[in-house]
């Protein structure tokens, strides 16, 4: 028996639009037979990990203030995917963003500054993320280098760099040496959207960057020339658009929305700079761009949906405890299904069985 | 004198793991396939290597099961890529996230257990020879393998029919494939080679190098293994050089320290992938007339029929 792929004359846009629905199908199965092998119950850990937390009003704020920074950098790194440029290091983007933003409300910690404080915050850490991106984006522009492995380089870095500064020069002096800043002033904290709630100013600001990559990509030029770079290199060197351009240009996008996801999320649902501010957002970010089918609403749904991963993995643990490493196996695993799901809009699987094999060999 | 051999028996181990890792890597990009999944065999490889030595208290076994995993998630690699048509840049890095989750899995029950270390070969009269015996005659098996792996490699691609076949499936797969050659399945038997290697990389840190399991104790390797093949030009030879180059990079931190240069620990343990950067934009620099790599590298084949 063998497997053979076959071209389809034209792209399947049924199987485009319900792929990530089987991938997620197909990923429920795999988990519950994962489930199953580590000793729970698969219908008890399933609805503990997707049907309890969409059940109290906590834990939807919650899944809104997980999602923003997963959407935020999404739409980032899908202009680059779209562009057919390889930005992987968001991780380090986003703590590099999340460093340079944390620097001035150090600087200010405990002064009288005003409201201008977070927005300057904002502003530092979307630029430091950018920078950052640049680097990359350079090296592969100006010598050819790798931007995979370049920009996946720095986040360790980043990780260092951001494990030096809330160990030595910014470590809180009342914070019993534990690896951390003080907490931040109210002037450099994000504004909870509903008092006593978790829902930060993030999500709006998520919501807008979704709505601003839809219009940039669907209704203007740039937008299209991302697309043509990467669909058809050859065609828009014809067409006179500089790729090297893009490629600095929607790595500057990219790291500028991850730094600001950086900021934002030390700056609000954390609340000081310390190692261990992200989950893995910058690597989880990835699955959501290709789950969203690198468009701006399939990301915001895909970050939902990912942020889910992250609140049910933590119940799980507290509920039945599953270990907490299951999230990113489940997110692994849904990435696959996901490429893999992918393939048939382009090709249609076909088995071949030995037998007919031979027996075409005979005619 | 005695620094000095203290420091290349540290250099040595420490490169060990990146040569193993880009040795195997190595002969999958020479087929033309890019295996970014490095990093997450590797760390896959780690945990079952633990957990194998661990249960049976054989450092072999505990090879062999890093071995086996490293493969297994290759065949996983191989099925979307190969199978599928899957893109590979997109595959390798959803290997690496899956392995990152699995060896946690696999690793949460074995942290701050301990295991002894592989032993160290001992041959009498030799190994206490002065300075070049313990450098020579006392490593661990794992070092004198990964150099017997590159040297086998190197003749493999080199000197034997069935090397060149997978170099032309590396440089033109549709023209190979007309030929005749079956490219998915060499290029399957390559992906499982490399995972292998990434396997035994990866088991080697926890039975050789450290004698416990951390989380994440490849920290990068695996990446740094894969920017190596792009140091060394897709050659075996410059593989050698570049493993054992990186291997003193990561152990200068260590001594740096010992000798009380003032920078800090932080900066330190950056070195290696900072390095990682300098090395690659270099080695692109100076390559800027014509790439060396397979050219068929990190394209996908589906074959006509």
């Amino acid at each position: 028996m063998q497997l053979v792929l076959e071209k389809r004359a034209e792209r399947s846009t049924v199987i485009a639009l319900i792929s990530p629905l089987i991938a997620i199908g197909l990923t429920i199965v795999t988990m519950s037979i994962l489930f199953m092998i580590i000793g729970k119950n698969p219908i008890a850990a399933l609805n503990v990990y997707f049907i309890t937390p969409l059940t109290d009003a906590y834990s939807l704020q919650e899944l809104a203030v997980k999602a923003a920074p997963l959407v935020m950098i999404a739409i980032g790194l899908s202009l680059c995917y779209l562009a057919n440029v390889w930005n992987i290091g968001a991780e380090g983007q986003f703590l590099v963003g999340a460093v340079a933003g944390s620097w001035l409300a150090v600087k200010t910690h405990g002064t009288d500054a005003g409201a201008w404080v977070l927005p300057a915050m904002m502003l530092l850490g979307a630029l430091a993320g950018a920078l950052y991106a640049l680097i990359p984006a350079f090296c592969k522009v100006r010598f050819g280098a790798s931007e995979i492995l370049v920009s996946l380089m720095l986040v360790y870095v980043a990780d260092l760099l951001l494990d030096y500064l809330v160990r030595g020069p910014w470590r809180d002096p009342a914070g019993f040496n534990f690896p951390t800043t003080a907490e931040f002033d109210p002037v450099a904290t994000v504004p909870l959207l509903f008092e006593g709630g978790r829902l930060h100013l993030g999500a709006l600001i998520a919501l807008v960057i979704v709505i601003g990559a839809a219009i940039l990509l669907g209704r203007t030029i740039k937008g299209f020339e991302i697309r043509v770079v990467g669909a058809a290199p050859r065609a828009a060197r014809f067409g006179g658009f500089s790729s090297n351009q893009l490629v600095l240009l929607t790595f500057a996008i990219s790291g500028a929305l991850a730094g600001l996801a950086g900021i934002i999320e030390v700056a609000g649902p954390v609340g000081h700079l310390q190692p261990g501010i992200s989950p893995g957002y910058g690597f989880t970010a990835i699955i959501v761009a290709f789950l969203g089918r690198l468009n701006p609403v399939g990301i915001l749904i895909a970050g939902l949906f990912l942020a889910l991963t992250f609140i049910g993995g933590e119940q799980a643990q507290i509920a039945m405890k599953i270990p907490l490493d299951i999230t990113k196996v489940f997110q692994g695993i849904l990435l696959f299904y996901v490429l893999a799901c992918d393939s048939l809009i382009l090709y249609r699987i076909r088995l071949i069985m030995p037998q007919r094999k031979a027996a075409d060999g005979a005619a | 004198m005695e620094l000095l051999e203290a420091i290349i028996l540290a250099v040595l181990a420490a490169s060990t793991p990146l040569l193993l890792a880009a040795s195997g890597e190595l002969l999958v990009e020479r087929a033309g396939v890019l295996n970014l999944g490095v990093e997450g065999m590797m760390i896959v490889g780690a945990a079952c290597g633990f957990a194998g030595a661990w249960a049976t208290g054989s450092t072999l076994i505990g090879a062999l099961c890093g071995i086996l995993a490293g493969v297994a998630l290759s065949l996983v690699f191989a099925l979307m890529t190969l199978g599928l048509a899957v893109n590979q840049v997109a595959t390798g890095l959803a290997l690496t996230i899956l392995g990152v989750g699995v060896s946690g899995l696999i690793g949460a029950g074995f942290v701050g257990e301990r295991i002894s270390t592989a032993p160290r070969l001992y041959i009498p009269g030799l190994t206490t020879l002065p300075f070049v015996g313990k450098i020579l005659f006392g490593e661990d098996g794992f070092v004198y393998v990964s150099i017997a792996l590159i040297l086998a490699i190197s003749y493999f691609l080199y000197r034997t029919r069935a090397g060149l076949v997978l170099r032309a499936i590396g440089d033109n797969h549709v023209s190979a494939h007309a030929l005749g050659y079956p490219v998915l399945k060499i290029r399957t038997l390559a992906v499982m080679f490399g995972g292998g290697c990434a396997g035994l990389a990866g088991a080697y840190l926890p039975l050789a190098y450290t004698p416990f399991f951390v989380p994440g104790m490849t920290a990068g390797r695996g990446w740094i293994a894969l920017a190596l093949v792009v140091f060394a030009s897709w050659l075996p030879g410059r593989l050698v050089i570049g493993a054992y180059l990186f291997g003193a990079v990561s152990i200068l931190q260590l001594h740096a320290q010992g000798w009380g240069v003032g920078v800090p620990s932080q900066l330190m343990s950056a070195l290696p992938y900072l390095a990682t950067v300098v090395v690659l934009v270099l080695i692109s620099r100076t390559r800027s007339g014509g790439s060396t790599a397979p050219a068929a590298l990190g394209t996908v084949f589906v074959p006509d029929r």
